[in-house]
């Protein structure tokens, strides 16, 4: 049980990066991403193959799998940079199933649909399965910590506000000069990094990644954090994320509740929940738990000044 | 070879035939409403299944279960949009566009409910291929191929003809032109919510005569109904036709230097392709 509950932490660590990284995109940038799963993957499977074929670091792994990541939303976002936000989410929706694709016939190098197994972990083996569930999570609520106060810095820079800004209306962010296709890539490939790397600490974390495990249905349960915890806020992203999690793991107990159904209609019930509560918080509450709040900004006094002047 | 390329490219141009209809009500629905209704997966799916109970349950034969698919599938995109997605499009069409793709795995989910994820094929006659000049064809793609025509040609006449399908026209063109000729935009709304998910659900079902059918049907296909319609020109009628004929011979003809694993990946790459080149698609983002 203690096993059980440390994992989910783990994975309400690993969702919580991602929706920090969809933050930055969603959040501030106010750019689509339907298929950050598919950036997930790519950081999964860049981090597995670099430790595990060609026997680098976990750290190592990890930075490239971040990079990877980002310079594969950079390419999506500078294909759509200059176009509506329609595109960007019909180009990323088709990115997460062109990974999929290519994760599934690539047998050479990803080994197909079997998936890779056998991926390194920070002293697998050498400690306890208990021990390294616990050194992962702390492993995951330092990088979170870290993440969260590195993209707090972010948000409260002039970067930050560059990025509402595009959010808000990118021509008047284009009118007082801002270079908006540099700001809208930079910050999707920032977003992607973080989601990146999640993907990496994923594969590390479980040793084993499959094609099978990176469907749009994670794609929705990170819209569902971010939305739930608050779109824009930081704090939010990761609180949400705890609250996924554990509204996921409550509708395993669905059977309980109802009985005589099979295990596919459990799957079904369970994923129509996922989704239905998303449209119902976006419906109801579309500002999420904690909404954003405007970070203040020292104004000087115009009337002091006045008044200085006129003395 | 030479007969080699053109059964790809008479296999293509099938292809297309069939997906221009389920292109046709995602680019509708962009047209009019102006947001990308990405629920078109779920309803095709929905579709191929209403056309599955029609056909195998109730025994009609395929022409007829058609139209069943086109009316059940038509029904439940007026009922998501009217409850689901209208009251979200005033926040903006990204919201709106997320709502979609939650909409589509709740769907999909109903549909797993009831059926289950084993694959479910049609109740056809079996028949011998038409052969000619070396080409294959089988006589139910051929089928299948009228009766995408003509549902085509149905919305055509419609769009050109009728009051209501003018008064769709105007909205797509220019709502605010349209609102003060007294068009009501939430009619218009509805109705191209129905007409264009019944198109999707249309095309969900012959897409599954070809094959079979199960609850991921529809999100296989959507990819390339994305790439057909923007590969022709985002919101426009005529363009979602010549796009999926060009994708339907494009993932065709990928055949002879690509894994068929990689057709829907074609799609995907048309689509980076004409958004770097040339962003308003083949036609254009004119309605008709």
């Amino acid at each position: 049980m203690e096993n059980y509950l440390i994992a989910m932490l783990v994975f309400a660590g690993l969702y919580g990066l991602m929706a920090l990284g969809l933050n930055v995109v969603w959040g501030m940038a106010g750019m689509i991403n339907l298929g950050l799963v598919g950036f997930f993957a790519v950081g999964a499977y860049i981090s597995a193959l670099l430790t595990k074929v060609l026997g680098m670091p976990i750290a190592v792994g990890v930075l490239f799998g971040a990079l990877g990541a980002a310079g594969a939303g950079m390419v999506v976002a500078l294909v759509t940079a200059k176009l509506r936000g329609d595109y960007l989410a019909i180009v990323t929706l088709g990115f997460s199933e062109v990974i999929r694709i290519t994760a599934s016939n690539e047998i050479w190098l990803t080994n197909g649909t079997d998936g890779i197994s056998g991926i390194p972990g920070p002293w697998r083996g050498e400690v306890t399965p208990e021990a390294f569930n616990l050194i992962f999570l702390a492993l995951v609520a330092v990088v979170v910590t870290i993440v969260v106060f590195l993209l707090q810095r972010v948000r409260h820079a002039p970067y930050g506000r560059v990025l509402r800004a595009l959010r808000d209306d990118d021509q008047v962010a284009a009118v007082a000069g801002k270079t908006v296709i540099r700001f809208k890539v930079e910050a999707f490939a920032l977003g992607c990094s973080v989601i990146g790397l999640a993907g990496a600490l994923y594969g590390h974390y479980t040793s084993y990644i499959a094609p099978d495990g990176f469907v749009p249905l994670i794609t929705i349960y990170i819209v569902l954090a971010l939305t739930a915890g608050g779109t824009g806020n930081n704090y939010g992203a990761v609180i949400g994320s705890l609250l996924v999690v554990f509204f996921m793991e409550s509708t395993r107990f669905i059977t309980e509740v109802v009985p005589g159904l099979q295990a596919v209609q459990v799957a079904a019930l369970r994923e129509m929940m996922i989704g239905g509560a998303l449209i119902v918080i976006l419906r109801l509450r579309p500002d999420g738990l904690i909404p954003e709040r405007m970070p203040r900004i020292d104004l000087p006094d115009a009337t002091l000044t006045e008044e200085k002047k006129a003395t | 070879m030479l007969t080699e390329v053109a059964q790809l490219v008479l296999n293509g141009l099938m292809a297309g035939t069939i997906l221009a209809v389920p292109a046709i009500g995602f680019t509708a629905i962009y047209a009019v409403l102006r947001f990308p209704n990405f629920s078109v997966a779920s309803q095709v799916t929905i579709g191929a299944f209403a056309g599955y109970v029609a056909n195998v349950t109730f025994g009609l034969p395929a022409p007829v279960a058609v139209t069943v698919a086109f009316l059940v599938a038509g029904l439940s995109g007026l009922i998501c949009d009217e409850f689901v997605l209208r009251p979200m499009r005033p926040t903006g069409p990204l919201a709106a566009a997320i709502a979609a793709v939650a909409l589509t795995i709740v769907l999909e989910n109903v549909v797993r409910f009831w059926f289950g994820n084993d694959l479910r094929g049609y109740d056809l006659p079996v028949l011998r291929d038409w052969r000619f000049a070396g080409l294959r064809v089988s006589p139910q793609q051929v089928e299948n191929g009228v009766i995408a025509i003509i549902a085509m040609a149905c919305l055509f006449a419609f769009l050109a003809f009728s009051r209501m399908g003018k008064a769709m026209r105007a909205v797509a063109d220019n709502p605010t032109l349209a609102s003060i000729k007294g068009i009501d935009s939430v009619t218009i709304g509805r109705l191209v919510s129905f007409v264009g998910m019944g198109l999707a659900g249309l095309g969900g079902m012959l897409l599954g005569l070809d094959t079979s059918i199960d609850p991921l049907t529809g999100f296989r296909a959507v990819l390339t109904v994305f790439a057909a319609a923007v590969v022709g020109g985002l919101g426009s009628i005529p363009g979602a036709v010549v796009g999926a004929l060009t994708i339907g011979v494009a993932e065709e003809l990928s055949l002879l230097v690509l894994d068929p694993a990689y057709r829907t990946a074609v799609g995907f790459f048309a689509i980076l392709l004409v958004l770097t080149l040339r962003p308003r698609g083949i036609l254009g983002e004119r309605a008709f």
